[in-house]
């Protein structure tokens, strides 16, 4: 933050009304971009009468509960919830440690084929996930996965190892080598250099990671929908939302509510780490 | 070794997926095969002359790019101008700002498509009002869906480009702007010449990002236009290779329309590590 203050000072800070008109902007931009957000849990909180009617309001005089009763009411929605957090849960470790000890191994080694394999990991990325939903509901079905959780966390680790790696190298790379080297000197062994020196360092890079991780698991909606064909204890959230919204007539109540309750973990969670958020993607970019 | 963790779950999640997709595509796959009713028959390159016949394949391919492409300039222009207007303003509003952005980052696709939905709504919804435009549905129209989607895709995936080139500039010594204003440098004169060219490798990848996520668009469009719109009229060719392959059970043909749309994408990977490479980095 320190730096910021730097910059306005230095490259000249720009005069007063311009700063302010600036400062009413950036407001003004935060209420737009937060309006759907309000408007998601005021629908939730508005009693059915008020959200059908052809005079929205921006607030609401009679908040209820309702629609929230109606979400938990249905059928194991809790159960929903627990499976997207155990899928999502599951899929930010695994991945994430899978990912540091690939990173450490294409930064830290030289072998043949590195640069090879990095080209791949970057390639990998672009691989479009619904078109391997395909092959991959086949592979799923051989496996015996389909409608167990195992068929929506495994492709989603696959599918988030490539970017994590790629991010993370940049982390690793930035632990100087002299370290690892001093490490060594006063006698650490390989393993203890990595999980205790190596790991802590790093961690604000794996924390950067696993919020991309955590959102493409916590919204899949596709493999959801292939992979969880007639076991629907097995459901995840987005499915569970989609159960409101028929497009002839959609239970808005209940889809905000819905919505809201799907959102707020990832809330949540966006919150704990967004101070590392920060300085992780300009660790990573930087390089 | 530390690699074999990462080696065993990518080599079997996905290029053997990638390889069976392959594969898929040079045969009749259809329920028929599925259920083992009858047995495959390799078509070679029928599936894609079928397809490359199919007008509408075309005009989902043309509808799929023009719409990528609206998406990742109008994210980039949006999340650079943040940005930038960040670095202009003071600590509370930047925090206000950057907290809005981070809740619609947050907001999970199928959340986000519903909510854009009920604002749009014709009847219940606060925009229509607002504008004064009636029961005008948006969803009825072909490009005014898209517009809709775009608004969406745009809200959702702005925060990551405005963060990241805001770290990117944050991350600028202070040194360089000091030594450029003292040698008297304009304002401007040290966007263009010295931040630019600084923040390069940043745009590069946030660019590079956007076009890969927007290209691969799915949740909102099957969401938002109840899974391509009137008639597949807003149809990108992620949806449609999944309503080919799971709604009409051409396993095949979804396949082949997935073997395009990877070969595209490794078009653009190809830019981008070329790009990567004049840069000089290292990988």
């Amino acid at each position: 933050m320190s730096l910021l203050r730097g910059l306005g000072g230095f490259v000249r800070r720009p005069r007063r009304p311009w700063r302010l008109a600036a400062e009413a902007s950036a407001l003004l931009i935060a209420v737009v971009v937060a309006f759907p957000l309000y408007w998601m849990v005021l629908s939730a909180f508005k009693p059915a009468g008020e959200i059908e009617s052809s005079e929205p309001r921006p607030w609401t005089l009679a908040p209820s509960l309702d629609s929230f009763r109606r979400v938990f009411g249905q059928q194991e929605f809790g159960r929903y919830f627990v499976n997207s957090l155990v899928v999502a849960g599951s899929v930010v470790i695994v991945s994430a440690l899978i990912a540091f000890l690939a990173a450490t191994a294409v930064t830290r080694f030289r072998f043949r084929f590195r640069t090879t394999l990095l080209i791949m990991f970057l390639v990998a990325q672009m691989v479009p996930v619904e078109a391997l939903t395909i092959p991959l509901f086949f592979t799923m079905r051989g496996l015996g996965l389909l409608n167990t959780l195992g068929s929506l966390i495994l492709p989603q680790i696959a599918f988030s190892l490539p970017f994590a790696i790629w991010m993370l190298r940049g982390f690793v790379k930035a632990v100087p080598d002299a370290l690892e080297e001093a490490a060594y000197i006063d006698g650490a062994s390989r393993s203890r250099f990595l999980w205790q020196i190596l790991f802590p360092l790093v961690f604000p890079g794996l924390v950067a990671t696993s919020v991309f991780s955590f959102i493409s698991a916590w919204n899949d909606f596709l493999f959801a929908k292939s992979f969880i064909i007639s076991d629907t204890s097995q459901s995840t959230l987005p499915m569970a939302l989609l159960v409101f919204y028929k497009p002839d007539d959609p239970d808005w109540g209940g889809v905000m509510a819905a919505s809201t309750v799907m959102t707020i973990p990832v809330l949540v969670f966006f919150v704990l780490v967004q101070r590392r958020l920060v300085s992780g993607l300009g660790g990573a970019v930087k390089d | 070794m530390y690699l074999a963790p990462a080696l065993v779950v990518l080599g079997g999640l996905l290029v053997y997926p990638i390889y069976q997709l392959g594969l898929i595509s040079f045969f009749q796959y259809t329920q028929a095969q599925v259920s083992g009713g009858e047995p495959t028959t390799f078509k070679g390159f029928g599936n894609y002359s079928e397809l490359f016949s199919d007008s509408q394949f075309w005009q989902v391919l043309l509808s799929t790019v023009l719409f990528a492409g609206a998406c990742v300039v109008s994210t980039l222009a949006v999340g650079c101008a943040l940005a930038v207007l960040l670095t202009r303003v003071r600590a509370l509003p930047r925090l206000v700002l950057m907290l809005a952005a981070l809740g619609a980052w947050a907001t999970p696709a199928v959340t986000g498509s519903t909510v854009w939905l009920l604002l749009f709504d014709p009847d219940f919804g606060p925009v229509n009002r607002i504008l004064g435009l009636g029961d005008h549905s948006w969803t009825y129209g072909r490009l005014s869906a898209f517009f809709l989607v775009l608004l969406e895709v745009v809200w959702c995936s702005f925060p990551f480009v405005m963060v990241t080139v805001y770290a990117g500039i944050r991350a600028v010594p202070s040194e360089v702007l000091e030594a450029a204003a003292l040698d008297g440098a304009s304002q401007w004169r040290i966007w263009r010449s010295v931040l630019t060219p600084m923040l390069r490798p940043i745009l590069t990848v946030v660019t590079i990002q956007s076009v890969i996520w927007d290209f691969k668009v799915f949740t909102q469009i099957y969401v938002m236009t109840n899974g391509g719109g009137i008639a597949g009229q807003n149809l990108v060719l992620n949806v449609y290779a999944y309503q080919q392959a799971f709604a009409s059970s051409k396993y095949s043909l979804g396949s082949a329309i997935g073997v395009v749309m990877l070969l595209m994408l490794l078009a653009v990977t190809l830019v981008y590590l070329r790009l990567l490479r004049r840069q000089g980095e290292e990988l």
